[in-house]
């Protein structure tokens, strides 16, 4: 069952971050103190990423390890902000009460905690990885862009050793606002996101942090690294979301990527939001792949998770990586009929990640022609 | 050089076909140029806000023309727009809404300024609650949806895409004050790999407002010398006490060599070489021995191909910050070796003050412009050069040079360094 918190954020359900022990990967408390529960959960999920390919601690490996993060802002301190907000209405002069409050109330350590690109600071300051660093911004699309950056680089020599990814927290009251300036999100109960077509829609936020080492094949096979899987192709598109152009821009990416994936059952995750018309527009879409052959397999990862927007596209590529090293699909994650049943041996996974506001993009996921990691 | 232009690597050669530019100088390239070489500062008074209980009150902000509040990213747009349409027209490439390449744009991570902030509060219709339950309450019964499309991470940039028509999906990115270099890297890389032609690279950056004066001044990173707006951006000299933030844009256009001449496009410069290296020492300072900067340095002469002796003139990062200036001089001397001793080195930041993410871009420009005229800007208020920083600064009067290689120096918050080397036109 998903992870869901009523209260917090009420009247929005959201996804929490389940308990992790920072200090496993953020030993020393001294680094711990300059971050936020943001920055936190990045670079912890950065670690993870790094142990789990063999990269963490061989400072060989780290001085040439390429990152690109998909970021958003750290957390504001709400209770000076609450206290602002309340007096500025009340105080006979609002611009020197708020300069001086602001100056008595707010930490130094909170502006790097907030600042987009001091994730990536941290990850090198803690974890130690020293070739390029560049933040990405843009909600869903900045993992997109994040990770389709990486495979280009790889793919012409401008680097063999990544790590990319992102995170998102949702319990915060300031991003909730944000979001909700658009009425994007969901007040009533938690469940399958599907089952938000024929409504005016809207998401569920859901706490993520995605990290993943990517690798060129010759280099991982040097240091004998097998792979989870390879990413075969990342197309990304855009639109001003008038209704039905983003399902053009997606047939459009789809028309790019399609000599590539074979008539028959296909996994596909989705990124699915919830948001109109957005949502029935994905949903319209990925049933028209049957007009190709293909019969889709959709999983709505939202379902389970939320949207974790700048990890969003980092966690479907995690999870597709892993239904291919696995040799296993996902059951579907509820019972709205829309997901289909898979069995067998998934030779690739389709991505389709779309924004909440902006942005369209579809991934193909497949098998190397290496041997894979747990297939020993 | 051949037809199909390769550097010593073997990669399409990456030239600039256009170049735009808005600071507190002027607006467009020409304006700015003449004011740079002119030693004019376009710091004063910040009056956009009041500035009681602040201790620095004073930085290079260029006049907000919007309806009603201040608004940072309407502002940031608007100035990206007029840098971007003056460095689209130069080159002359694509049409009206239509680049062909990707667009790469440095910005600020902007976040909700009080003033909507409070806009949103003062809505009645949350009731008598209070702090951000109320917030909340009021958006969901109000109509909100221009903040949703403006403060989104990704909202600078996707306005700019529905007006320019970039290729593929827009890259918002942000590596602090080392933005600006970055977009251009990203797109150079793209036209190494050879995945387009040409590329968008933008830095905008105007965002001053009352909380990031007070966050930049709690890292202690400010010049207080209010009694001076003009003369408090003082990089290199023994007084020097922080930086002076300050707004600005600038747009490059950046092509492959081959697309440029096939199109007839007049070729502005030529990017011979990036190179960067993350630091892990600190989140505001670099290693106490300069390494990571360092190696910043070296890589982009590597990956140029080219020797110190090379190098006509450094554009430097020069905040004025007593630590960046003292860091950037190591650097330089350990990378560049006795060379250095005859490198004039300019700060543009003397007079235009910090663009922060804009600021690689604009410097990029300058350097640009500084090898067309072979005119090397002054960096101004250098009445008392710092004694420990021995170097040609070009003290407060422009200086005549034959110029055809400038090295452009980023080094941001966070540990992210980027070095930029232009050249003139191949011959």
């Amino acid at each position: 069952m998903p992870s869901v918190d009523n209260q917090g954020q009420a009247p929005f359900p959201v996804h929490p971050i389940v308990d992790f022990d920072i200090s496993t990967q953020i030993p020393k408390r001294s680094d711990q103190r300059q971050m936020g529960p943001w920055q936190h959960l990045g670079t912890y999920a950065a670690g993870l990423a790094l142990d789990d390919a063999g990269v963490a601690h061989d400072p060989d490996l780290l001085a040439k390890t390429n990152m690109i993060v998909a970021a958003g802002g750290g957390e504001r301190d709400l209770e000076v902000d609450s206290a602002i907000m309340e007096a500025l209405g009340q105080v006979e002069d609002p611009g020197a009460y708020l300069n001086a409050t602001l100056m008595g109330e707010l930490r130094p350590t909170l502006f790097l905690a907030q600042l987009s690109n001091l994730m990536a600071g941290n990850i090198s300051i803690v974890h130690g990885v020293t070739d390029s660093s560049r933040t990405f911004m843009g909600e869903e699309m900045a993992g997109v862009s994040a990770i389709d950056t990486a495979v280009a680089q790889i793919q012409h020599n401008q680097g063999e050793l990544f790590l990319v990814g992102g995170a998102y927290i949702a319990e915060r009251a300031d991003m909730m606002m944000l979001m909700e300036f658009g009425h994007t999100l969901w007040t009533g109960e938690q469940g399958s996101v599907w089952e938000r077509e024929n409504t005016d829609g809207g998401m569920i936020m859901g706490s993520a942090g995605a990290f993943l080492v990517l690798e060129s094949k010759e280099h991982a096979q040097a240091r004998g690294a097998r792979p989870y899987a390879r990413i075969d192709s990342i197309v990304g598109g855009r639109c001003n979301r008038q209704p039905g152009a983003a399902k053009k821009v997606a047939e459009g990416l789809l028309g790019q990527i399609a000599d590539r994936i074979p008539e028959g059952p296909l996994p596909v995750l989705s990124g699915c939001c919830g948001v109109q018309p957005q949502l029935n527009e994905e949903h319209e879409f990925l049933n028209e792949l049957s007009n190709r052959g293909i019969s889709p397999a959709i999983r709505g990862v939202t379902t389970v998770m939320g949207n974790t927007l700048e990890a969003q596209f980092p966690v479907n590529v995690i999870l597709a990586s892993m239904a291919i090293s696995r040799g296993a699909f996902f059951d579907p994650f509820d019972d709205s009929g829309v997901e289909q049943d898979f069995s067998g041996d998934p030779e690739r996974v389709l991505i389709s990640n779309w924004g909440h506001w902006r942005g369209e993009s579809l991934a193909l996921i497949d098998k190397p022609d290496t041997p894979l990691r747990g297939q020993e | 050089m051949s037809q199909s232009a390769k550097d010593h690597m073997g990669r399409p050669v990456v030239v600039v076909t256009g170049i735009g530019m808005v600071t507190s100088l002027g607006e467009g390239k020409d304006d700015n140029w003449k004011a740079l070489i002119a030693g004019k500062s376009g710091i004063s008074k910040i009056t956009r806000f009041p500035t009681d209980n602040l201790r620095t009150q004073i930085a290079g902000t260029i006049p907000w023309k919007g309806d009603g509040m201040f608004f940072p990213a309407a502002h940031s747009i608007s100035l990206a727009r007029k840098s971007a349409i003056e460095a689209i027209e130069q080159a002359g490439i694509g049409s009206r809404g239509s680049f062909p390449g990707p667009m790469f744009v440095a910005v600020f991570p902007a976040e909700t300024n009080w003033g909507q902030r409070m806009d949103v509060y003062n809505h009645k219709e949350g009731g008598d609650s209070k702090g951000y339950e109320r917030l909340i309450r009021n958006v969901r019964a109000g109509n909100f949806s221009e903040y949703y499309s403006m403060y989104q991470f990704g909202s600078i940039a996707e306005h700019l895409a529905d007006e320019f028509g970039p290729r593929g999906l827009p890259v918002s990115l942000t590596t602090a004050c080392a933005s600006g270099a970055t977009s251009v890297q990203l797109g150079v890389e793209a036209i190494r790999r050879g995945d387009t032609d040409a590329a968008l690279c933008i830095g905008t950056d105007a965002e001053i407002c009352e909380e990031m004066v007070v966050r930049f001044t709690l890292l202690s990173a400010l010049s207080t010398q209010n009694d001076d707006p003009q003369g408090a951006s003082k990089p290199f000299s023994r007084t020097r006490d922080g930086f002076v933030m300050a707004e600005g844009s600038a747009t490059l256009v950046l092509e492959s060599y081959d697309s440029a001449k096939a199109r007839g496009a007049r070729i502005l410069g030529v990017v011979r070489g990036t190179g960067e290296r993350a630091d892990t020492f600190h989140r505001t300072r670099s290693k106490p021995d300069g390494s990571a900067i360092i190696d910043t340095i070296t890589r982009s002469m590597a990956d140029a191909g080219m020797a110190p002796e090379e190098i006509d003139c450094i554009n430097a990062h020069g905040t004025s910050t007593p630590e960046n200036d003292k860091m950037e001089f190591l650097a330089l001397s350990s990378a560049l070796g006795s060379a250095v001793d005859g490198i004039p080195i300019s700060s543009n930041k003397s007079m235009i003050g910090h663009t922060l993410s804009a600021a690689g871009t604009i410097e990029a420009a300058i350097s640009l412009l500084t090898i067309e005229a072979g005119v090397i800007p002054p960096t101004i208020n250098c009445n008392e050069q710092d004694p420990n920083i021995l170097m040609d600064v070009v003290p407060n009067v422009k200086r005549e040079h034959a110029v055809n290689s400038v090295m452009s120096n980023s080094f941001g918050f966070g540990g992210q360094n980027v070095c930029l080397i232009f050249s003139g036109e191949p011959e």
